[in-house]
């Protein structure tokens, strides 16, 4: 299990575009250094990126979530 | 009687301060909408009521109508100011307020509406007398026409695509030659990147200046509060503006000030209002682009050179005064600067610095305004824009107003986040900046050149070994 941690304090985005698909969804699986969400720090977006490979168990905040620096954003196992 | 208003304030940051500063001298009462990241903000303790309207995200927020009418239907509001950005050129929110019976504090939702379409505001401004960037009429399908209009128009000159924008979609000719191998190639990326070959053509303005015109309007009358100068821009953000502009003759600025006004009054504008103009240095020519509805974040430097409060004014206009001013008891005075002190790391391509304010110390002394919401302590939220600070000083002329913003930028204190203090400085002290030579791309191309000169003095010295 791994977990993905937010790099900066913002505003958390599960897809790069209102109308766009998400990312990545539960079960999905996820290579090294592909982007699962943006975060949004002072209208300058920025793509997280996975450190690891697998698949998505969880997303611990919601679209659109505030977040903090180091809050956990999603599991893979 | 009179009538007591309670002015709902629809912004935060700087401007909800600002606002709730002229309304406290007009002696209203102040209502605050705050999201949950704002609770602590400065507009929310200086208020009369303060009323949460939501999550951080803006949408959710200070972009929520239904909250913001939910508030000023709770508090008994009178009045709204949209401040600028979020929902201050929403005409749909403008009529919304005036359907529920308030005062929106700025044109009406009409006048919003005409001047944001940007062929609408063109055209106007056309029947108005005031120049547009000559170009051709509607979009160019053939070669020959589009060889036609240049002849007319000049070179060199811009084929932009009908659907492009945000600088995509553009090719400049410098002569026929180009035009005639340009514009096929043009129409085939327009159709390409865009899915419809329509262009249009345009004058290319090499070294073109940002000059905006302050006008005031109480729906029968217009005055303007002359312009400022907004050249220097990163990325299309305004990073210093002053008043007045070092380039323009005194004939060419009544000259462009009064287009301003013509066309403020050819739509009977009521409220502050600002008219976007290129300037063309080389040929001393002015072209109207844009009309922006809403006070700007760069008013101050117009108080500081004419002694109005623009916001006070706006919300006497908003009650129902007439203008208090005639156009000949505005006079220009002295200089002023305005630097936005920014939350953010110059050092590192500007990246945002959100976080806890560990110590502040603002300058004083004569001739210097700070224009905040940040204090000693306050967290600033990473959801919202990253202006920290307005630093704007006044002095006799352009030099001393320099010196005296260098003096100020010396004197300020920020810890516990970065800010863009050191880029001001840097930019005060340039040659250029000083003898006001700039156009809207040199703040970029300084700013390369720099990094350039960086990079190349921390390079290892190869010839050594």
């Amino acid at each position: 299990m791994s977990e993905i941690l937010s790099p900066l304090p913002g505003t958390f985005y599960m897809r790069p575009a209102p109308d766009a698909p998400n990312y990545k969804q539960v079960g999905d699986s996820v290579a090294i250094d592909e982007v699962i969400g943006l975060v949004e720090v002072m209208k300058m977006f920025n793509e997280v990126r996975s450190e690891v490979s697998g698949k998505v168990v969880r997303y611990a905040v919601e679209n659109e979530d505030p977040v903090e620096a180091g809050q956990l954003l999603l599991v893979i196992e | 009687m009179t009538k007591i208003h309670k002015l709902l304030i629809a912004n935060r940051g700087e401007i909800a301060v600002r606002i709730a500063r002229a309304a406290q001298e007009l002696g209203l009462q102040t209502v605050a909408v705050v999201s949950d990241a704002d609770t602590s903000s400065l507009v929310a303790q200086m208020a009369d009521e303060v009323v949460n309207i939501g999550p951080a995200h803006p949408a959710k927020s200070y972009l929520n109508a239904d909250a913001i009418l939910r508030a000023a239907s709770e508090t008994g509001a009178t009045m709204v100011h949209p401040g600028y950005g979020f929902l201050s050129e929403n005409a749909a929110f403008a009529r919304r307020v005036t359907q529920a019976g308030l005062i929106f504090v700025g044109p009406s939702a009409e006048t919003i509406e005409c001047m944001g379409n940007k062929s609408v505001a063109r055209e106007t401004a056309r029947r108005a007398g005031v120049p547009t960037v000559p170009g051709s009429t509607g979009t160019v399908g053939d070669l020959e026409t589009a060889v036609a209009v240049a002849a007319v128009v000049g070179y060199p000159i811009m084929i932009k695509a009908s659907a492009g924008g945000g600088g995509r979609g553009i090719r400049v000719a410098k002569d026929e030659v180009e035009l005639r191998q340009f514009m096929p190639l043009a129409q085939g990326e327009a159709r390409a990147a865009f899915g419809d070959d329509a262009v249009y053509l345009e004058r290319f303005i090499a070294t073109a200046r940002h000059i905006e015109v302050q006008v005031l309007g109480d729906g029968k009358n217009v005055i303007h509060c002359y312009e400022r100068e907004c050249s220097l821009q990163r990325r299309r953000q305004k990073i210093v503006e002053e008043a007045p502009s070092p380039t323009l003759s005194q004939h060419t600025r009544e000259a462009l000030c009064e287009s301003a006004v013509r066309l403020a009054a050819a739509v009977g504008y009521c409220g502050a209002g600002t008219l976007e103009f290129l300037y063309d240095d080389e040929s001393g020519e002015f072209f109207f682009i844009e009309m922006n509805t809403r006070i700007q974040v760069e008013h101050p430097v117009s108080e500081l050179v004419t002694g109005v409060d623009l916001v006070r004014e706006m919300l006497r206009i908003a009650m129902g005064e007439p203008l208090r001013y005639r156009q000949d008891q505005i006079f220009l005075k002295g200089a002023a600067i305005e630097c936005r002190l920014n939350a953010e790391d110059p050092e590192r391509n500007f990246m945002p610095s959100p976080g806890k304010l560990s110590a502040l110390h603002w300058p004083g002394g004569p001739g210097v305004r700070v224009d905040s919401h940040v204090y000693a302590g306050y967290t600033i939220p990473p959801f919202y824009d990253s202006l920290l600070a307005k630093l704007i000083v006044w002095d006799e002329d352009r030099a001393s107003a320099i010196r005296r913003m260098q003096r100020a930028l010396a004197e300020t204190r920020i810890e516990g986040v970065h800010s863009t203090i050191a880029l001001h400085q840097a930019l005060l002290a340039d040659p250029s900046v000083k003898s006001g030579h700039f156009h809207t791309g040199y703040l970029e191309q300084w700013m390369a050149q720099r990094a350039a000169a960086k990079a190349q003095a921390l390079l290892p010295d190869l010839t050594a070994h």
